[in-house]
């Protein structure tokens, strides 16, 4: 009876995040080829008609997120392997904490990450808890990341992805190990033109369909376009944020229209006439001050994050060797971690880095092992 | 698997007798209603049979009814070959979108439009229409009874607030066709629109009683088919089945049937409100149309719980689903006062003349143990739980 039951083939149940793109697509058929229960959701999210009277704001968006066209094709995809499918509904949600505290993040002079916190709190929470409520014992999704189970400690491990060009696991920092346990990220070992081809084997129409790059509620990429618009439709007003740009000796050299303007790093657009070229170097919120600065102004050695969540070990009793990821293109460098408080970490970087920015995301790495991962303060 | 279908204020499947009465009118009786030979006589005559059967169905003459393509083409017929710039219209908060939307469109277009609040068993007060009357008010467009909470509305004294006023009378009929009598006479209505697909015939098929005298700007221009009033080749195996379904309903409710049907949906309701904790009835204390009846389950997305039955095999429905097939929070049940917790925790539930005592128990079978665990997996129930 029991070897019996070991050499059944091991079939779940296996929600799958579908957003109509080749990658969630090509998971859905993967699965379905493997013998599993599949059920394709896709949440919607935004209404991207809503702001569409607003100046800036096209009417029709083209394979965004949430937009018709791609309910369509994660429909048909669904279709096409004969599971069931079905859209749920967290516009309130995502309003409440991705777009809202998106907002409010620029207009406090930080640099938002909207997708680790739709990650935190709408795949990996809400829908997850969807999945498993409508009877899935898992949640598998297009995510170039992969998950294992810790030899030693048994933890759940986050992993870089194979293909590291196409590596998510930045944002995918704040997994606890329930969600983790909890996730399947099956294109974790594939590169990308692998899993096209995958798609076209498996005779999905979609497989030539472009991958999407921008924020998915912010059309074109203009944020500060969407800023408006949002505000706006929401019978607000952009707060003044104005006030000076300030060198970092404290010397007054300009005016600017708010802070919402600008990102740490940031040349182009400062409206100050000098000798070599200046850079935003830092956002003062509360004073409404931009500070500018030369290129070699723009480097420090160390950050503190908070909000930290871990992942490869439980916490942090001693200083520990990482490389830390401080936005989502930026390569991994060596650093040390130490515990600064509550979940508050303290990084100290073994060269100074390039144009750290409050509101991003700091990643650590242990190799291809995610260790953890907080917010800039 | 098994599947069980409550979800009749939705659609309907057609009744067999009222396929078989469709089916020649495909390739036997084919002909052009219009036209004068043989093949167009035979189905002008079978049309007009048809229509007769409606116009029993709503107490009226056969001549004051206007097939059209379903509920949502009435309702616009209704009020849009009525209302010109600069008149005022009252309605009410729980309106189909089908004329809830008109009437926005309506607003868009230089018109005023007053939409009467209902109360917490999601009824509207007919003394809040009177007071809403203006001298500039054209048309009162109150629906009969409510798609998500089978609640009727007081049609006969509004219809006798109108007809003090002199004011024009739309209801739509769609959810009530079928299941509860009607007279247009007593209701005293100037306008009624029916959807066939809601009553046992195919979707794509409707009707809209209008009153003799009663002057409609068309919507559609062309021919003179429906006395003018609604151009275009007439749908004729829609037109066929739903004049059969019109005379099985009136045999129906005739003979007392829909007691069986109230009876079957009062055990479904009051089994699962035994059975799950913090669950209630969303129009309770209101008359309701006998299939209908709309249950909130506390700590619980009902979108969560209409997929989760679907997967077992029980098709329910909660609030109205948007262009993506999301579900919307119902503006009905906002409308009773709801708060959106409980408004996106009620599910509906719809019987029609096809469903048995079987399937009801089937459904029981099902739904306390699929909201025992969601509401286990609910981060919500379980502080709740918690804190009590």
């Amino acid at each position: 009876m029991l070897i019996a039951k070991c050499q059944m083939p091991l079939s779940r149940t296996i929600a799958v995040a579908m957003s109509g793109g080749v990658d969630s697509s090509t998971v859905a058929a993967m699965l379905r080829a493997e013998g599993h229960q599949v059920i394709g959701l896709t949440m919607q999210l935004w209404n991207q008609r809503r702001l569409a009277a607003h100046p800036g704001m096209p009417e029709a968006v083209q394979g965004r997120c949430c937009s018709l066209d791609d309910v369509y094709d994660a429909r048909r995809v669904a279709e096409t392997l004969g599971i069931p499918y079905y859209v749920v509904n967290h516009e309130d949600r995502f309003e409440r904490d991705v777009v809202r505290p998106f907002v409010e993040e620029y207009l406090s002079g930080r640099t938002p990450i909207p997708c680790s916190l739709c990650n935190n709190h709408l795949k990996f929470d809400q829908l997850l808890i969807v999945a498993q409520q409508i009877g899935a014992d898992a949640l598998a999704t297009g995510h170039y990341a992969r998950v294992e189970q810790g030899d030693r400690s048994g933890r759940w491990l986050l992993k870089r992805a194979a293909d590291t060009s196409k590596d998510q696991t930045y944002f995918l920092f704040g997994l606890t190990q329930e969600q983790l346990s909890r996730t399947i990220f099956p294109l974790g070992g594939m590169a990308k033109p692998a899993v096209r081809e995958l798609a076209r084997d498996y005779g999905l129409a979609l497989s030539e369909k472009p991958d999407s790059q921008e924020i998915c509620f912010v059309p074109g990429g203009d944020y500060k376009k969407f800023l408006d618009a949002y505000l706006a439709d929401q019978g607000e007003s952009l707060p003044d944020t104005s006030g000076e740009l300030v060198t970092t000796g404290g010397e007054v050299v300009g005016e600017h229209h708010g802070i919402h303007n600008f990102t740490v790093g940031q040349r182009k657009g400062l409206g100050v006439a000098t000798g070599s070229p200046l850079y935003v170097i830092q956002i003062n919120g509360d004073k409404r001050q931009v500070v500018v600065g030369g290129q070699e102004e723009l480097y420090s050695r160390t950050l503190r994050a908070h909000r930290v969540n871990l992942i490869a070990v439980d916490d942090l009793h001693e200083p520990m060797r990482v490389r830390v990821k401080i936005r989502h293109r930026h390569e991994a460098a060596p650093a040390t971690l130490e515990k600064s408080g509550a979940n508050e970490v303290l990084v100290t970087f073994d060269e100074p880095q390039r144009a750290i920015s409050p509101g991003q995301a700091a990643v650590f790495y242990d190799e291809d092992t995610v260790v953890g991962g907080g917010w800039i303060a | 698997m098994r599947r069980i279908y409550l979800d009749n204020n939705a659609t309907t499947p057609i009744l067999p007798e009222v396929f078989e009465a469709m089916r020649p009118y495909f390739a036997e009786h084919f002909g052009n209603a219009s036209s004068i030979h043989h093949h167009g006589q035979e189905t002008r005559a079978a049309v007009e049979r048809a229509r007769e059967s409606v116009a029993a169905l709503l107490g009226c003459r056969g001549s004051e009814i206007v097939f059209t393509s379903g509920g949502t083409e009435g309702d616009n017929l209704a009020i849009f070959g009525l209302v010109r710039a600069g008149d005022h219209v009252i309605s009410s908060t729980i309106e189909h979108h089908a004329v809830l939307n008109s009437c926005k469109h309506l607003e868009a277009s230089g018109c005023e439009v007053t939409y009467v609040p209902v109360d917490g068993r999601g009824m509207v007060d007919p003394d809040d229409v009177r007071r809403s009357l203006r001298s500039n008010t054209k048309l009162i467009s109150i629906m009969m009874a409510n798609n998500e909470t089978g609640v009727l509305q007081p049609v006969e004294e509004i219809g006798k607030v109108a007809a003090e006023a002199d004011v024009y009378f739309h209801t739509d009929g769609v959810q009530a066709a079928g299941k509860v009598m009607i007279d247009v006479q007593r209701i005293a209505c100037d306008l009624l629109s029916i959807s066939g697909h809601k009553m046992h015939a195919p979707q794509g098929v409707g009707a809209l009683y209008v009153r003799k005298g009663t002057i409609l700007q068309p919507m559609l221009y062309g021919g003179s088919h429906e006395r003018s009033r609604r151009a275009g080749t007439e749908n004729v195996p829609g037109i066929i089945a739903l004049g059969k379904a019109a005379e099985i309903a009136k045999e129906a409710l005739d003979r007392g049937d829909m007691a069986q049907m109230a009876a079957m949906r009062d055990r479904l309701q009051e089994k699962i409100l035994a059975e799950v904790e913090a669950t209630g009835v969303n129009g309770q204390g209101a008359l309701r149309v006998p299939n209908t009846t709309n249950i909130y389950f506390d700590y619980i997305e009902g979108e969560a719980l209409v997929i989760a039955l679907d997967l077992k095999g029980l098709a329910v429905s909660t609030g109205a689903a948007c262009s993506s097939g999301a579900i919307e929070p119902s503006h009905v049940l906002t409308a009773m006062g709801l708060p959106p917790n409980q408004a996106r925790a009620s599910l509906r539930f719809s019987l029609g003349k096809q469903n048995t005592p079987e399937d009801v128990e089937f459904a029981l079978g099902l739904i306390p143990v699929t909201v025992a665990r969601l509401r286990e997996l609910s981060p919500v129930y379980n502080k709740t739980a918690v804190s009590t």
